[in-house]
């Protein structure tokens, strides 16, 4: 049996807004879900199969993700599952399920609000329970420990990182969903002050509410769609070991065996949707992946013009499947992240044929 | 529209978190300062040490002791501490390699400036004058100068490190241990996790509320199914499209289905036992949740009309409390037919 | 279920209890793996891809909890997915383990379920405090109670079923060593005199709290061919939802779960659920659920499912036994509890069950269920290699 081929046909997302308090989660949700589906004119109860990732620490209510599913419509009752990760990986469970053949089309969300709480904190709640969340590490620590041992080890310094912040908020100025527009030079942000020395405020993400959503289709339906779908030419994604001390911080071995299983080094690639939402992360990337000049680097803007936790990855994905559905990319890498420092990632080899 | 409603929401829950032996034999050594690690199917000293082997996944038993002083392999400089993180004063966190030990520890590193911290600066453990047996038994770390002392000054609560507490130790060789101490191990901690929130109620739940104000009771009507839902919760959810037609709904109605409560809630000022019901208003399509007041729970059934009672007007708020219960119309009993299709 | 056959191989539980004091969450966990790698003689290293499922973490207070997991899980260098489906994820989990065994994306893929529900207290996760709303019930009990009650309203079922429900399973319980609860000395009149929590809703009727952890291996053909352990077949799996709660809602007996027996039964080539199934262990955390689920199921006509009940049709010696293990009612670790489903099922097709083994069982039914009875995740697995 051939495997079937699975392509993104659709990429929708909302604005990504520092406060959304006026929205509740599926007021923020459904918008997107309607502009997913109305770019493909399918219902959700056409839908083969539907995934969403979210996580209940980010606003504080458990099983806020059955909430939202009242934006998507589920009557009659659908073909459904939800990961509690980011919606990268609801879109990997969703590409298994089509693989298999028991769907043909499928629906992918995520959404994060992260101005109910904090995020630098809640994060800290992913952390080992017994050995480091006492010590309430935040996420920006743990990423400034990460650039300390890049720059130790000769891979980067300040000043590219002010450049890799600068060139993707100023890209984000073509990106309407964008929340951090507009760089003011690299001189410039090396003046500031240091949030967590050596990462001061332009290295580090916007915090935001957002959310995002793709539609999937194997084979003919694909094509059906969408003129130019983006074909998963491979998906894979690898988990680290958790604790910081055990692994080597300027590296990222699981994103190069993840690459490795998605056929990344089979071709080159144009562009390239990295999910760093710290500048230093997308020194790391660059080389796990292997990404020369000639890649174009989060065209978007990347996570750190906009970084809805647990939607940025999906949106990788999808902002790479855009590029693809308008023609300016032939074959692009996209990836997402999670857990500390880089423990978590997921890549993605997306074609046009 | 009326404004959105926010009020603060705090999650905060004590963890009892039991530890296994490896774990336990580690924090119980932390309170009797002595710093175990395990070793690995590859030989190396994990520090501190992981149940399981982060190559193999085998189980890792082999505890052994190491030094007190090492190596910071990375560090940051943390400006501004925030709650619950080791120093109160500015501090650098820091990855350190204790000697003997072949990975780092992430801790807290006291140091007046980024000036004193690089990595491959020598540091020493700070303990804490009374150890429980938690990573917070380390305070945190402190420099070491170049003779092996430390600089001994003051610590964030402004008190000089205690120098009792702090004579220097050589790097010394691993050496196996049993993990035993001497009085009982420490088989597991009690976290308290607090994080606040700032909950906001969305646009379809904040006009329900506010109408409540007023002793209104405001569902919304989906435009599609053209159903009722109160509360509205801003979808209709088998549409999947928002309710935006505001519908006075109640105030009487029809209980449809309940229980009789005999489990007293935590932080819950109802006596047992009392009832709570489905209510489906006049008007509305699918049944509110409350309770049942003004007759015996025991007289309490399917297809009792029933009608909102409200709290005394300066009690009324944005909040269902507002609706303190339903109590019997008087009306004759809802005929079954009537109601069962929104059981 | 379609493309490679889908065959469980290895089956490991813990002894579930109310509280394990002597594991962390990563040794309960790890309890259950090595066992179900045991059963299947395999190791760390031949797990191609981890897939684990637990219910909300504010349960242990860690946030995703499987980056802290990965190592204890063999998972580092691997595929480690985490599904969250409220209390059908130990089913969805299976599920989506399965679907990476018949897409050919892996070979080999260990799944697991747990909860540690001592770490802190479930009835404050499933009650976090929200703002503007009144709190009025405590547990899950009081929210389940007035749809048992509607469906003894719709039924005219006497109101000793439920206790019938609970005396059985808990006997059951006791041919199961993994059940937490063994109360040796159980009798139908304490069932009855036990008091009333939520009427209609006794404390006999209601599940425990529990620590546990359930893992399966899940593989291919090839590997079942090399199982030293008869394998169960997968003969089909599905997942469905539907909304919380909305007008026209059947709470008694969900669409959402009909449909979704249907769409299993089709896969599988059943036809007469009633006399083509030979076990079923299906998700009864509140007795008067298996009366419910048994008509929701397709194994009785609408209001006809105490009948079953009432004439010992699912007892363990009966020709149609439910929760043979002493099921929810007897061990509910809530993420764990679908997964748990799932391999008894599987168990008893492998013949495998122990004392609580179903003589000759072939095609067992998993079935879990969770959120506001709006989802749904099942299984029927056989001793025999699905056809075609």
């Amino acid at each position: 049996m051939m495997p079937r081929e699975v392509a993104i046909v659709a990429f929708a997302q909302a604005p990504t807004v520092r406060r959304s308090d006026q929205l509740s989660e599926v007021e923020l949700l459904m918008p997107v879900l309607h502009d997913v589906l109305g770019q493909v004119g399918l219902r959700a109860g056409e839908i083969g199969f539907t995934c969403s990732g979210s996580s209940d620490y980010l606003a504080g209510r458990a099983f806020s993700f059955t909430m939202a599913l009242d934006g998507v419509g589920a009557w009659p009752p659908i073909s459904e599952s939800h990961v509690e990760m980011d919606g990268a990986w609801a879109l990997y469970e969703a590409w298994v399920a089509l693989l298999t053949g028991q769907a043909d089309t499928a629906l992918v969300y995520a959404y994060g609000k992260s101005s109910p709480g904090s995020v630098r904190d809640v994060l800290t709640r992913q952390l080992d329970p017994y050995y480091v969340a006492p010590l309430w590490p935040d996420s920006v620590s743990l990423a400034a420990l990460q650039a300390q041992a890049l720059i130790d080890a000769g891979h980067t310094d300040e000043r590219e990182l002010a450049g890799i912040a600068a060139r993707s908020r100023t890209a984000a100025e073509a990106n309407p969903s964008a929340q951090l527009v507009g760089s003011a030079p690299p001189d410039v942000l090396l003046a500031e002050e240091y949030v967590v020395q050596p990462l001061r405020r332009h290295d580090c993400p916007p915090v935001g509410d957002g959310a995002a959503a793709v539609v999937l289709a194997a084979g003919d339906t694909a094509l059906d769609l969408c003129p130019r779908p983006a074909w998963i030419h491979g998906i894979d994604h690898r988990v680290e070991a958790h604790s910081l001390g055990v692994r080597d911080l300027t590296d990222s071995p699981s994103t190069r065996l993840a690459a490795e299983h998605a056929g990344l080094f089979e071709a080159p690639v144009d562009t390239a949707e990295l999910h760093a939402p710290f500048t230093s992360q997308e020194v790391v990337l660059r080389r796990a992946l292997g990404l020369d000049e000639e890649v174009a680097v989060n065209p978007s803007g990347g996570a750190l013009a906009a970084n809805p936790v647990m939607a940025a990855g999906l949106i990788r994905l999808g902002e790479a499947a855009a590029a693809v559905h308008r023609g300016e990319s032939q074959r692009a890498v996209a990836h997402a992240t999670s857990g500390p420092c880089l423990q978590q990632n997921l890549v993605a080899v997306l074609e046009a044929r | 529209m009326p404004e959105v409603l926010s009020a603060p929401l705090v999650v905060e829950f004590p963890f009892t978190r039991s530890l296994g032996p490896v774990q336990s034999a580690f924090l119980t050594g932390l309170r009797e300062r002595t710093l175990l690690g395990v070793r690995a199917s590859d030989g190396r000293i994990l520090m501190p040490p992981v149940e399981y082997d982060p190559v193999t996944a085998e189980e890792l038993r082999d505890l052994v002791e190491v030094a007190g002083t090492g190596t910071v392999t990375t560090w940051a400089w943390n400006p501004h501490p925030r709650p619950g993180q080791p120093l109160t004063a500015p501090f650098a966190w820091v990855l350190v390699r204790l000697d003997g030990a072949d990975t780092a520890l992430l801790h807290a590193l006291d140091a007046r400036g980024p000036e004193e911290v690089s990595s491959g600066t020598r540091v020493r453990v700070r303990w804490a004058a009374e150890r429980r047996g938690a990573i917070t038994d380390i305070v945190c770390f402190e420099r070491l100068d170049e003779g092996g002392r430390p600089d001994g000054h003051a610590d964030s609560q402004g008190k000089k490190s205690r120098q009792s507490d702090n004579r220097p130790e050589r790097p010394r060789a691993t050496t196996p241990h049993t993990g035993r101490f001497d009085g009982d191990p420490v088989t597991g901690i009690v976290t308290a996790a607090r994080l606040d929130y700032t909950y906001t109620s969305g646009r379809a739940q904040s006009r329900f509320l506010t109408a409540l104000t007023g002793r209104r009771i405001i569902g919304e009507r989906c435009p599609d199914c053209r159903k009722t839902y109160v509360p509205p919760r801003g979808a209709c959810p088998t549409c999947g499209v928002a309710t935006d037609e505001q519908v006075e709904v109640g105030p009487r109605g029809t209980v449809t289905t309940y229980c009789v409560v005999n489990v007293k809630a935590r932080n819950l000022d109802i006596e047992v036992p009392y009832v709570y019901a489905h209510i489906a208003l006049d008007g509305a399509d699918l049944g509110l949740h409350a309770r049942i007041g003004g007759i015996p729970y025991d007289q309490v059934r399917m297809g009792l009309r029933v009608e909102a009672v409200w709290v005394d007007d300066d009690r009324l708020a944005p909040t269902l409390a507002s609706v303190d219960h339903f109590r019997p119309t008087g009306e004759p009993d809802a005929d079954y037919d009537t109601y069962k299709e929104l059981l | 279920m379609r493309g490679e056959p889908v065959a469980v191989v290895g089956i490991g539980q813990t002894k579930h209890v109310s509280a394990r004091h002597d594991v962390s969450i990563a040794g309960l966990v790890r309890e259950a793996a090595r066992r179900a790698l045991d059963d299947a003689e395999l190791d760390w290293a031949d797990i191609d891809a981890v897939v684990i499922g637990k219910a909300p973490d504010f349960f242990e207070g860690v946030m995703m909890p499987e980056l802290y997991l990965a190592d204890a899980l063999g998972a580092v260098g691997k595929p480690l997915l985490r599904v969250h489906t409220a209390g059908s994820v130990g089913g969805s989990t299976a599920l989506v383990a399965a679907n990476l065994v018949a897409a050919r994306v892996h070979g080999i893929v260990l799944t697991l379920a747990f909860e540690k529900q001592s770490e802190s207290n479930a009835m404050w996760g499933l009650s976090l405090p929200i703002p503007f709303q009144q709190p009025l019930l405590a547990g899950a009990g009081g929210f389940f109670a007035p749809h048992i009650r509607a469906y003894m309203r719709r039924t005219g079922a006497p109101d000793t079923i439920g206790s019938l429900v609970a005396y059985k399973d808990r006997r059951n319980a006791l041919k199961n060593p993994c059940a937490h609860l063994h109360e040796k000395d159980i009798t139908l009149e304490k069932v009855q005199s036990s008091p009333m929590l939520w009427d209609p809703i006794r404390y006999s009727e209601t599940c425990p709290s529990s620590d546990g952890a359930c893992a399966m291996v899940l593989t291919g053909e090839a590997g079942a061919a090399r199982s030293p352990h008869p394998p169960a077949w997968v003969h089909g799996g599905a997942m469905r939802s539907e909304p919380t709660m909305f007008a026209g809602k059947d709470y008694v007996s969900p669409r959402a779960g009909r449909d979704c027996a249907a769409d299993v039964y089709r896969q599988a080539g059943v036809t007469d659920p009633r006399r083509e199934i030979d076990a079923v262990e299906m998700y009864v955390p509140f007795s008067w659920y298996e009366p419910m689920w048994l008509e929701n199921l397709g194994f009785a006509a609408e209001g006809e499912g105490w009948k079953l009940t009432e004439s010992g049709v699912t007892e363990l010696d009966g020709d149609l036994p439910v929760n043979p293990s002493g099921g929810v009612l007897s061990a509910n670790p809530i993420g764990a509890s679908g997964m748990i489903r799932f391999a008894e099922a599987a168990l008893q097709v492998r013949g495998r069950a122990g004392e609580h083994q179903v003589d000759g069982a072939r095609r067992a039914l998993g079935h879990a269920y969770g959120g506001g009875a709006q989802f749904f995740s099942m299984w029927l697995v056989g001793s025999e290699r699905p056809v075609g």
